[in-house]
């Protein structure tokens, strides 16, 4: 009964943020210099009068404004994100064609951070002074500190002349054949650059992340006690210390959900990848209003969906929470 | 006499700020960051002095390779613009947009958590809700979309950077007066008749300081990466040379001269690294647990 309560609350929470992102959007159409017609049209001034009566009619633009809004999100809540010009197609079904690379690209990324990243951290704890250590910190000063986009470009220029082993560019490669296996196949094999561009900025952070609290944890009397026991090392490390450490990993890696969709925008840019980022670049460039606002809306969609994922996910990691309902 | 001029001194090696600066000039991370902001600003400032090649103009051959050519020692670009005084020349604004973007999220942020830190209660629920919209938003595409609608001038760019990233500090403040509200000298000062505003800008505010100075050093630094970032995907302000406008502007040739986006991406993480590095050190210097370590 408290939990069903509580994953009511939560839904509830969450429906609330998408529709604060709506009327965000529709805040941003009319804050933008000019007309909002001209806005919903994209393209300022390229659109046709008949356009522009068209819009305002159905958006209710000679209406006041909060009549104005209310259309808007009655439209926006039945899926209608307006329509791009530039691609001559509805948003919906143009960032929902290209959600998929993104989330395949995000999820990737942050698998291979998370749990590299932990491991890099358990090794680092081991030897708090040593190579790996060393490594570690340097990885994430670095890491920290390069432009995402630019170390993407240095991997471009490394795997374009030096080893030229993994593809630089796009998703699949369109002149080969096959089926579905060889074909998803394809993909992984030109997913491992931008994957591992984006995801290395966050597997340094969760190393020292996991290498503090690890060293916390390994200094605590339950540990002691385990090894006074003795519980093997390696059950120590694995089954004692790293289900504790392993929170904090988490909380953040699910706090930095949006970060990590910024990060993805610079690095599709970079290896081509046909996801919501090169769709944005694409629709920056035309001046697609329409296009680009369904972009943001959809993205703080996922960060609010990941945010719930990551709740739920935390409950079933700690048990002291899923007490307290 | 003697002895009183003796406790003073031993007063004064206790200040916080003294020890603070000493633990920091003991630090090599703080000052390895030091050493190398001062380097990057020799160069962007006193660099136009010693080299005064204008960065938009054509000197040589397109994609000349660094050491070609006398006239480009760094090489050229895919218009044949000398890369070296784009280096030069592109480090002021981008340290500009970094540091006004980096001041606008700090002031917004400190406002945001101190009223919801001070008042608690109904403000705090509600600026906090706030501030759980905003990072909910994936900052770039929110600046991007900033920056489109409005234009793309450096103050747009620094100010869209500041409505995007302040959430951080904002949790940040709002922690810090959550722990120093209720201490005993914010109490004297409320038992004394102190208003609010003198408490809360006064009182409070100097004693969180420390986390906030370290905050804000690398929050310029996170700047410089948006800048860099809205440049590189053509959001830059295209009247002002910058390092992010180089990259944007050279990642179609990316393959014919590795150079072009190499040497401004250097720059831009070189600076980056002296503002984190520095946060760092400080981050050191203020946490006496820390530094035990």
């Amino acid at each position: 009964m408290r939990m069903t309560f509580m994953v009511v609350r939560r839904l509830l929470h969450a429906f609330l943020l998408i529709l604060a992102v709506l009327v965000l959007n529709f805040l941003l159409i009319h804050l933008a210099p000019g007309d909002p017609a001209d806005v919903i049209a994209g393209e300022m001034g390229g659109a046709t009068e008949e356009m522009l009566a068209d819009i305002r009619k159905n958006y209710g633009l000679d209406k006041p404004v909060y009549v104005q809004l209310g259309v808007y999100l009655g439209r926006a809540l039945q899926g209608d994100l307006g329509q791009s010009f530039f691609y001559n197609a509805p948003v919906l079904e143009l960032v929902a064609g290209r959600a998929g690379a993104t989330i395949l690209l995000v999820t990737t990324a942050l698998m291979f951070a998370i749990i590299v990243g932990t491991l890099l951290g358990v090794l680092a704890s081991h030897k708090p002074k040593g190579i790996v250590s060393g490594l570690v910190t340097l990885l994430s000063v670095v890491g920290y500190s390069a432009p995402i986009f630019w170390t993407g470009m240095m991997l471009v220029i490394l795997f374009a002349w030096v080893y030229p082993i993994f593809p630089i560019a796009n998703m699949y490669d369109i002149t080969k054949g096959g089926g579905f296996f060889s074909r998803a196949i394809d993909i992984l094999y030109h997913l491992v650059l931008p994957a591992i561009t984006l995801g290395i900025v966050y597997l340094a952070q969760y190393a020292r992340l996991t290498r503090a609290s690890m060293l916390e944890i390994l200094g605590s009397d339950y540990i002691r006690t385990a090894r006074a026991k003795g519980v093997s090392e390696i059950k120590v490390y694995g089954h004692h210390a790293l289900r504790n450490a392993i929170l904090p990993v988490v909380t953040i890696a699910g706090l930095q959900f949006g970060s990590i969709i910024s990060g993805a925008v610079l690095v599709e840019t970079v290896f081509s990848w046909p996801g919501l980022g090169t769709l944005a670049f694409d629709a920056i460039l035309a001046r697609d209003y329409p296009t680009i606002l369904g972009i943001l809306f959809f993205s703080s969609v996922l960060v609010i969906v990941a945010n719930l994922i990551t709740d739920f996910v935390y409950r079933l990691v700690d048990p002291r929470i899923r007490k307290e309902g | 006499m003697a002895a009183v001029d003796n406790s003073i001194q031993i007063v004064q090696s206790q200040s916080p700020l003294r020890e603070a600066l000493r633990a920091f000039r003991q630090s090599w991370a703080g000052m390895l960051g030091i050493l190398i902001l001062i380097l990057v600003i020799l160069f962007t400032f006193a660099g136009p002095f010693f080299y005064p090649v204008d960065p938009f103009e054509i000197v040589w051959a397109p994609l000349t390779p660094p050491g070609a050519a006398e006239q480009a020692p760094l090489g050229t670009d895919y218009l044949g613009r000398d890369i070296l005084a784009g280096l030069i020349h592109g480090g002021s604004a981008t340290l500009y947009v970094g540091l006004a973007a980096g001041f606008i999220t700090i002031t917004i942020g400190i406002l945001i958590g101190a009223f919801a830190g001070f008042y608690r209660g109904m403000v705090d629920e509600l600026l906090m809700r706030v501030t759980e919209f905003f990072q909910v938003l994936p900052a770039l595409l929110f600046a991007m979309v900033l920056v489109t609608l409005f234009s793309p001038t450096i103050y747009v760019i620094a100010l869209a950077i500041g409505i995007v990233s302040w959430p951080t500090t904002a949790r940040l403040t709002r922690a810090e007066f959550l722990r120093i509200r209720n201490l005993e000298y914010v109490n004297a000062a409320r038992s004394i008749g102190a208003r609010n505003q003198r408490i809360i800008w006064r009182v409070i505010l100097p004693n969180a300081l420390a986390p906030l100075i370290v905050a804000a050093t690398l929050t310029i630094g996170i700047a410089i990466l948006f800048e860099a970032g809205l440049s590189f995907l053509g959001l830059g302000d295209p009247n002002v040379f910058s390092w992010g406008l180089m990259i944007g502007a050279g990642r179609e040739y990316i393959l014919d001269g590795w150079w072009v986006v190499t040497l401004p991406g250097f720059m831009i993480f070189l600076t980056v690294l002296g503002f984190s590095l520095v946060g760092d050190g400080l981050n050191d210097a203020f946490n006496p647990k820390l530094r035990e370590r």
